[in-house]
């Protein structure tokens, strides 16, 4: 009997997150209240971001610091094209007159920052992907600081750290929605390709997926360039969310929450990394609750500030303690057909 | 003359600060594989550990006042301890994990040391003066350079020395050395792993510490952010010098030093402000010829 397609065989993964998000979504439409939806469009921005990641980290094996540069990239290039003329020629006046001129929509200023991302992915990535193990990581760090320090200091194209404001802001929920959608669908169908096969062979068993043809440094960096996009494409409509970019907004604080949302939800699983998104920004919200004061009574009990980052770093690590792999490990959630077959392997990609 | 003596000191103690930050990393790498990500905010901690019990803006209360003979080993042992602590609780029970685990562990860990400080000290930079006797500048071959860069240099070198000489001649850098060698094997001939590994974090520990005094005095400020950047130059001083080998790792830091420092004064005025960017791109640049870095450890390289 002929076996079903890999497609067709997981196909359920991205669809179940998907209806997950559209679940969110719904909740935060008929609850209809500003923060929450605030809240909802940071989740769904998170589960981009994670997403992103996961399309290299998982795949690959290989641990970047550095994909929050991306997110950075992208986020400059909404400032560059969606922020009225006459407002960037005061704050950021070294732009040339083509940009300077230019005034795009929000969902193009997300393709444009994609692909200005996955560019520099490229050219970053054809350096770094010869290295592998931890030199990869820390090169990857490396790059992130490369990013910020040249994005902390070019004054006139960039206004150095303070803040360039005058981003349009998008606060209905359904664009971010669809870009987290499609950012799912497109982590699945690059996990399934053959790219994505050969590179999940390479971080499992490097030496024989090398001696079966498969080119490392290449497969790694087709996954780099599509996550760096990924990233790119998240970073300007994070932009787009807030009204406003820095160079830090963009630095070890986001590395740090997307990485430990990886992590807490599994490394090698896409759904692990919704759902990851999902589990800590729902304990990073209590946290912030926590933290502005909650009315016991009479005395008002609030957290000091730092309480959630601590919370999150000490979540990061038990997880890492007792569950190495994640809460999903690394399978996936599908339907109810694969229960049937205990026999398979874990996972089926 | 002078001008050019300058760049050599200030290429020479920028460069101490890289080497003992990169030593401190290189000697927890050697023993048990660990990326720690931790060590940066271990030197902030340092520092405020200075202005501990107060947590006001500016107030000195207690340990910065002690004389400086006091002062220097309250700080070593502050760095040792909470080296130690974060071996007992956090990393004992990563030993089996593989690498990439304990790097992150360690990231995250770093993240909850920093954000304790700013918690207690909130994120806004504190000035604070530290032995400012230091500041004096004395004369030398010429140029007239702050008191403080001849001791950091000065320092470095008695480290460097003192550890060297602890390293080969007693029993327990020999137990260190084999460790950092093969870690199976000299478990399996009597190295305590225990005491070895811990060792290795109160070194690295009070090396921090050290690191945390320089920058102290040199900036006159503390803030919770101040081991970032040097934490990451001396990553990548370990990663240029090879994995796990101490020496290049300080030969790394140095190179480092040298390079920003020839960079700030050779770089046009505009680019001067991307001199980290430049530095950046250049260990990208050594990467790709030499991914194992210069001197390579035995042992690190990935089998088959």
């Amino acid at each position: 009997m002929a076996r079903p397609s890999v497609a067709r065989r997981t196909v359920m993964t991205p669809i179940l997150l998907s209806a997950l998000l559209v679940a969110f979504a719904l909740v935060a439409w008929a609850a209809g209240s500003k923060p929450f939806n605030q809240t909802v469009i940071d989740i769904f921005l998170q589960v981009i971001f994670v997403v992103g990641l996961y399309t290299f980290v998982g795949n690959s094996g290989v641990i970047s610091f550095g994909h929050i540069a991306f997110a950075c990239l992208g986020g400059y290039v909404a400032a560059w094209t969606t922020i009225k003329p006459m407002m960037k020629g005061i704050s950021m006046p070294g732009l040339p007159d083509w940009l300077m001129q230019l005034e795009i929509p929000f969902w193009g200023a997300a393709l444009a920052g994609g692909a200005f991302a996955a560019f520099w992915a490229l050219l970053f990535g054809a350096v770094l992907m010869r290295l592998s193990g931890i030199a990869a990581s820390i090169a990857t760090f490396a790059m992130l600081a490369m990013v910020n320090s040249i994005y902390s200091n070019w004054e006139s194209v960039t206004a150095a750290t303070s803040s360039v404001v005058g981003i349009p802001i998008v606060r209905t929920l359904w664009p971010y929605l669809a870009a987290a959608i499609i950012a799912v669908f497109a982590a699945w169908a690059f996990a399934i390709s053959r790219h994505g096969l050969a590179l999940r062979a390479a971080r499992d068993e490097p030496t024989a997926a090398a001696a079966s043809g498969v080119n490392i440094p290449r497969a790694r960096l087709i996954a780099f360039v599509i996550s760096g996009g990924i990233m790119g494409a998240g970073g300007a409509l994070y932009a787009h969310s807030i009204g406003l970019v820095t160079p830090d907004t963009f630095y070890l604080g986001l590395t740090f929450t997307t990485l430990s949302m990886l992590v807490v939800g599994g490394m090698g699983s896409l759904s692990g990394a919704v759902l990851g998104v999902l589990i800590l920004s729902s304990l990073i919200q209590a946290l912030r609750w926590l933290e502005a004061g909650v009315q016991v009574g009479t005395t008002t009990f609030a957290l000091p500030g730092g309480v959630q980052e601590i919370a999150l770093g000490a979540v990061m690590i038990l997880i890492l303690m007792f569950r190495p792999a994640g809460i999903m490990g690394n399978s996936e959630l599908s339907g109810p057909r694969r229960k049937t077959k205990p026999g398979q392997p874990g996972h089926d990609n | 003359m002078g001008s050019i003596m300058q760049v050599v000191f200030d290429a020479l103690s920028l460069g101490s600060l890289y080497a003992l930050g990169a030593l401190g990393i290189a000697l927890i790498f050697g023993v048990m594989r660990l990326v720690n990500f931790a060590h940066g905010d271990v030197i902030a901690f340092c520092v405020f550990a200075l202005l501990w019990p107060s947590v006001d803006a500016v107030a000195i209360t207690f340990a910065g006042n002690l004389p400086w003979f006091l002062l220097i080993p309250f700080v070593l042992c502050v760095g040792a301890g909470l080296s130690v602590l974060s071996e007992v609780v956090v990393f004992r029970r990563f030993r089996h994990a593989n690498p990439a685990t304990m790097m992150i562990a360690s990231f995250a860990l770093g993240f909850v040391i920093r954000y304790f400080l700013l918690m207690l000290y909130s994120s806004r930079p504190k000035s604070i003066s530290l032995l400012p006797a230091l500041s004096q500048p004395v004369e030398v071959f010429g140029a007239r350079i702050p008191l403080l860069q001849v001791i950091t240099i000065a320092v470095t070198i008695g480290v460097l020395i003192g550890l060297t000489q602890f390293l080969r001649r007693t029993r327990f850098g020999l137990e260190m050395r084999a460790a950092a060698e093969n870690f199976t094997m000299a478990r399996v001939l009597g190295v305590r792993a225990n005491r070895v590994i811990m060792g290795a974090f109160a070194l690295s520990g009070a090396l921090a510490a050290a690191v945390a005094l320089i920058l102290g005095s040199q900036t006159g400020t503390a803030n919770i952010m101040m081991g970032a950047n040097v934490m990451l130059m001396a990553f990548i001083a370990t990663v240029i010098g090879g994995m796990g080998s101490l020496a290049g790792a300080v030969i790394a830091g140095f190179l480092l030093g040298a390079v920003a420092t020839v960079m700030q004064v050779i770089l046009p005025p505009d680019a001067r402000a991307f001199r980290d960017a430049f530095v950046y791109g250049a260990v990208i640049l050594v990467l790709i010829f030499r991914p194992q870095g210069l001197l390579s450890a035995r042992g690190t390289k990935e089998r088959v």
